[in-house]
């Protein structure tokens, strides 16, 4: 007899398995439509590899992975793809995700596959491949791909492989039912788990609450080195850490992994889609699920195809809606409340509990914090939820860290316990979510702080060398005027200056104009194109990295191309004027020249103003932008624009009103002075 | 409607656990009336009136529901306990100022229950006894030993204390204390108030506590920890400076487990988890400490009992033992704890 090393804490909840224990698993058939979420998993969501219209096969991969801890997803039976859009899927948010929808044909037509009954010739990467390519993702309820568990580095030896048959869940029973009635799978599904991990041993933990299901798989482990291990009933028994702590008496370190000490876990359900996909070739395209709960006439467990609607489902059990107030996905403890009954059933939906009211009533308003303690007696990690709570109502993160709120696993024992009906489990949820968006905030703004320094760090370099330039040419200036002084003596410098620059304008109009210029729009054209370049290259890598940057430089990428263009044409009606007639070189110099005065007269205007009116000036021309600004805001919220350019220009009105008021200060002080 | 598992919730409530605690006083009620007379019945009777009475004002005042926090029965347990303490045949108004003060000042100025860091029902008896000592001190014979008054003495007592003429007599814990020239043992044969371990009544009153704490660890409505430790601690300083019965010795171990308030407090008040220290290991720590202040107040301190303060006392100290017992979580290598 094995030595069982038990658990800190953990509850007896009312079990409420027998309802859905009455009848063998029953094959819940093709339903018309199958909605199949791209994300049933834990990781990067699938890629869709099908377009609508296209005919699928049983068994045909429609999705792809799309990353390392990523699985396929496939199409559970044969029609047509009528849909690849975003439905609703059971997710506590109700949120939509996108999807593939697959209109059946009813004929169930399997694509051409094969498995390979003698395992043992495939090797540990082959046999992996095979895994993930079956898209077996953890099938007790995390959904956590099967393959990247299995795939520990090769320094690691793993110790121990756990076949997980625990579920200590009230109200689940498709592992048991899994276990009394496929154990033979299991078994072959754990070899070929052993041929892969090459443990030292191999444990199948069960609840002694599952006595049928123990003797079934006792009887199918006869004869092999697994080890069927009992053990006292307790909830969360199954809880991968709980479980490891259970038979092996080691501890996961908080943070870690169980291949940290030696263990690898893997469900019972996984086992035999792991047997499916390699002896058979079979993906992952069914798996058991129970209906169950005071709100179906007839509570069992179904052999389901992924995709279908849980309506569908709840039907073929009897379902009555008006008996039941909400329906849960998994059990009583962790599952959640699905937004509507239309969503569908997906790798990890282990159960579909539809209790009435008086089954598991609507919580009562919580009273006061007793500190009785249960709650530190029933946390399964040793945490002292009552102080967290405390903790968690004053938002101190700090302290809530402190007691280690991340080791948490969100049994709900504390919850279920309390006396005062306080949703502890709950609080924990939300400070946690809080936490990491904290921590998001506070990397971006980190990494903002390091941009800004690395800017100012940039300009004040620039700012320096410029600097240094003005004191060379200074210097070289002075210089030149004392050589001057000293070789010429009568001649005046500023003559000189001002003969240099006709000489060089003349030389420019004689001829060198048209050569400068087209050398302008070449240059310009190159650099322009060299620009385009960069900014498509960094978009391209923005694109793989999946970053949040690419609208941004997309639209870059876009202004350049119109620049570039803007550019080339420039320089082609250059060219096609030149080479036509070179009549018409002086124009350009001439807008320039006018340009050019242009400013100077505006420049000596202002220098000519008092510096009151210059403020006044300035304030009136920033006024004057302010309004068009508001002008362009109000068209554009009447078109409807999008929001980012609203909000562009929201900001733009902002600083403009900022630019004014601090315009004003500064006129109302000067005329003050 | 949208729930957030855990959908499911365990059969405990907080009316439940205080309603065990009332009916575990029962035994020990019982045998105080049999003992004392009808004095004790009288003071609770008196009491639970004055306390709910206040907990509505204070909830009043504070705007909450009332029907909703007086289902709680924290009020009446608080009621419940300090008259216990309370020597029996106490007059109305003494009754009446621990009772406000344990729901008015110690508790609901706090914030109300789960948040008072002070035990109520102990912080009145202190007020109490510190402001009243003459009364607080004057405890009625037990029978056999002098004359019990009847029911409607005892009302008279409450409600008409100066009509009331009531004989009054050291308690064992006081005649312990105050023996500097008699051997333990001949001071057993010259005061009638001592019994077979301990005072006469106050032996089967600590009796009647420990069965009813029994039975409250046995429906788990605390943890033996606290209790355990404190009258191991107690046990271990009594058995260290229990000389053989000079006149100079404190007690027997025996002596101070069932005298005074020791059971009492072990069971009913230092299980109180409002006050108490949180973790296993910080309510050993806690119990212990309780069980040695007792010890040592009683022997050295100037009142002949001490579970209130030693409990007071405690309660200061709780959140500091509670900084330095968090106990390992799974997964976390072993620490001194607290850093």
């Amino acid at each position: 007899m094995r030595k069982i090393y038990g658990f800190h804490g953990g509850i007896h909840p009312p079990e409420n398995k027998h309802q859905s224990l009455r009848s063998p698993i029953a094959d819940a058939g093709i339903p018309p439509e199958l909605v199949i979420p791209l994300s049933q998993h834990i990781g990067a969501p699938s890629r869709a590899v099908v377009a609508v219209g296209d005919r699928v096969l049983k068994g045909q991969m429609i999705a792809e992975p799309s990353g390392f801890v990523s699985v396929p997803v496939h199409a559970p039976t044969s029609g047509t793809i009528a849909a690849v859009e975003d439905r609703q899927i059971a997710h506590p948010s109700g949120h939509a995700a996108p999807c593939i929808v697959i209109a059946s044909d009813g004929r169930d037509q399997w694509i051409e596959h094969g498995g390979k009954a003698d395992y043992t010739s495939l090797d540990k990467a082959e046999l992996l491949e095979r895994i993930r390519n079956a898209g077996i993702a953890g099938m007790g309820g995390a959904g956590f791909p099967a393959a990247v568990k299995l795939s520990v580095k090769p320094d690691i030896k793993i110790e121990t492989l756990i076949i997980n048959g625990t579920e200590c869940e009230p109200y689940i029973t498709a592992d048991d039912v899994l276990m009394r009635e496929r154990a033979g799978e299991i078994i072959e599904g754990t070899n070929i788990l052993r041929h892969i991990v090459q443990p030292h041993e191999t444990l199948i933990g069960i609840e002694d609450n599952k006595p049928e299901a123990l003797a079934a798989m006792r009887a199918a482990a006869e004869g092999s080195d697994i080890d069927i291990v009992e053990f006292p009933t307790k909830y969360p028994s199954g809880g991968e850490k709980q479980l490891i702590e259970i038979l092996t008496g080691k501890q996961v370190p908080s943070g870690g992994l169980p291949a940290d000490v030696g263990v690898i876990c893997q469900n019972v359900g996984s086992a035999v889609a792991i047997r499916d996909a390699v002896v058979d070739g079979r993906p992952l395209i069914s798996r058991i699920t129970t209906v169950t709960g005071e709100g179906v006439a007839q509570p069992q467990n179904f052999e389901v195809l992924l995709g279908t609607s849980m309506h569908y489902l709840l039907d073929k059990a009897g379902y009555s809606a008006e008996k039941n107030r909400r329906l849960i996905m998994g059990g009583p403890m962790m599952g959640f409340t699905v937004p509507s009954p239309d969503v569908p059933i997906v790798k990890t939906t282990n159960c579909l509990l539809a209790p009435a009211e008086s089954e598991l009533p609507t919580p009562p308003p919580a009273q006061a914090c007793i500190r009785c303690g249960m709650c530190a007696e029933a946390c399964p990690v040793t945490l002292l939820p009552q102080q967290m709570f405390w903790f968690a109502q004053g938002k101190e993160f700090e302290k809530l860290e402190l007691h280690n709120l991340f080791d948490c696993i969100e049994c709900g024992a504390c919850s279920w316990v309390c006396p005062s009906n306080i949703p502890l489990v709950q609080y924990y949820r939300a400070s946690k979510a809080e936490i990491l968006q904290l921590r998001r905030d506070t990397e971006k703004s980190e990494h903002s702080r390091i941009r800004f320094e690395a800017r100012q760090e940039r300009l004040a370099k620039e700012e320096a060398e410029k600097e240094a330039k003005r004191a060379a040419r200074k210097k070289a200036a002075e210089e030149r005027a004392q050589q001057a002084a000293t070789a010429g003596g009568d001649e005046d410098p500023i003559q000189a200056a001002i003969e240099r620059a006709k000489a060089k304008k003349a030389a420019q109009q004689a001829g060198g104009g048209e050569v400068s210029e087209l050398e302008k729009l070449e240059k310009a054209v190159a650099t322009t194109r060299k620009r385009l370049e960069t900014a498509t290259g960094k978009l391209e890598t923005a694109k793989a990295e999946g970053s949040d940057l690419v609208e941004a430089l997309q639209t870059g990428v876009d202004k350049t191309k119109a620049k570039l263009e803007a550019a080339e044409k420039a320089l082609h009606d250059y060219q096609q004027a030149n080479s036509g007639e070179q009549a018409k070189p002086a124009a350009p110099t001439d807008a320039a020249q006018a340009a050019i005065e242009k400013a100077m007269a505006a420049r000596a205007a202002d220098a000519s103003l008092s510096p009151e009116d210059k403020a006044r000036g300035q304030l009136e021309k920033l006024r004057q932008r302010l309004e068009k600004s508001r002008t362009k805001l109000a068209e554009s919220r009447e078109n409807g624009d999008e929001e980012k350019i609203i909000e562009a220009l929201e900001a733009t009105v902002e600083r403009l009103s900022q630019k004014v008021a601090e315009a004003e200060k500064q006129l109302q002080e000067t005329e003050g002075a | 409607m949208r729930i957030t598992s855990p959908h499911a919730h365990g059969p405990m409530s907080t009316p439940r656990v205080m309603l065990n605690v009332l009916l575990a006083t029962v035994p020990g009620i019982v045998v105080m009336t049999h003992f004392f007379g009808f004095g004790t019945l009288v003071n609770i009777l008196w009491g639970g009136l004055v306390a709910v009475a206040c907990e509505a004002l204070a909830l009043k005042l504070r705007g909450r529901p009332l029907g909703f926090y007086l289902k709680d029965y924290s009020a009446l347990v608080t009621a419940t306990l300090l008259c216990i303490a309370l020597p029996p045949y106490s007059p109305w108004w003494l009754i009446a100022v621990g009772i406000a003060s344990a729901i008015l000042l110690a508790k609901h100025l706090y914030g109300g229950l789960g948040y008072n860091p002070f035990n109520p029902a102990m912080a009145g008896y202190v007020i109490l006894l510190i402001s009243f000592p003459v009364q607080m001190t004057a405890w009625a014979p037990p029978r056999g030993v002098g004359e019990l008054p009847g029911l409607l003495e005892a009302l008279q007592a409450c409600f008409t204390p100066a009509a009331f003429d009531g004989v009054t007599m050291a308690t064992p814990l006081d005649v312990m204390k105050q023996n500097n020239s008699l051997l333990v043992k001949d001071l057993w044969q010259q005061n009638p108030q001592f019994g077979r371990w301990a005072g006469v009544g106050w032996e089967w009153a600590n009796l009647a506590f420990l069965a009813g704490g029994a039975w409250l660890l046995y429906k788990r409505i605390f943890t033996w920890h606290a209790p355990v430790a404190m009258l191991a601690a107690l046990t271990l300083m009594a058995a260290l400076f229990n000389d053989g019965g000079s006149s100079a010795s404190g007690g027997s171990p025996l002596f101070h487990l069932l005298s005074g308030a020791t059971m009492f407090g072990a069971f009913f008040i230092v299980t109180d988890p409002v006050t108490s220290a949180v973790s296993v290991r910080g309510r050993l720590v806690y119990g212990a400490m309780i069980g040695a202040l007792v010890y040592i107040i009683r022997v050295r301190g100037n009142y002949p009992d001490a579970v209130a303060f030693a409990v007071l006392i405690m309660n200061f100290a709780a959140p500091f033992i509670d900084y330095y017992t968090q106990p390992r979580t799974y997964g976390h290598q072993r620490s001194g704890g607290g850093e």
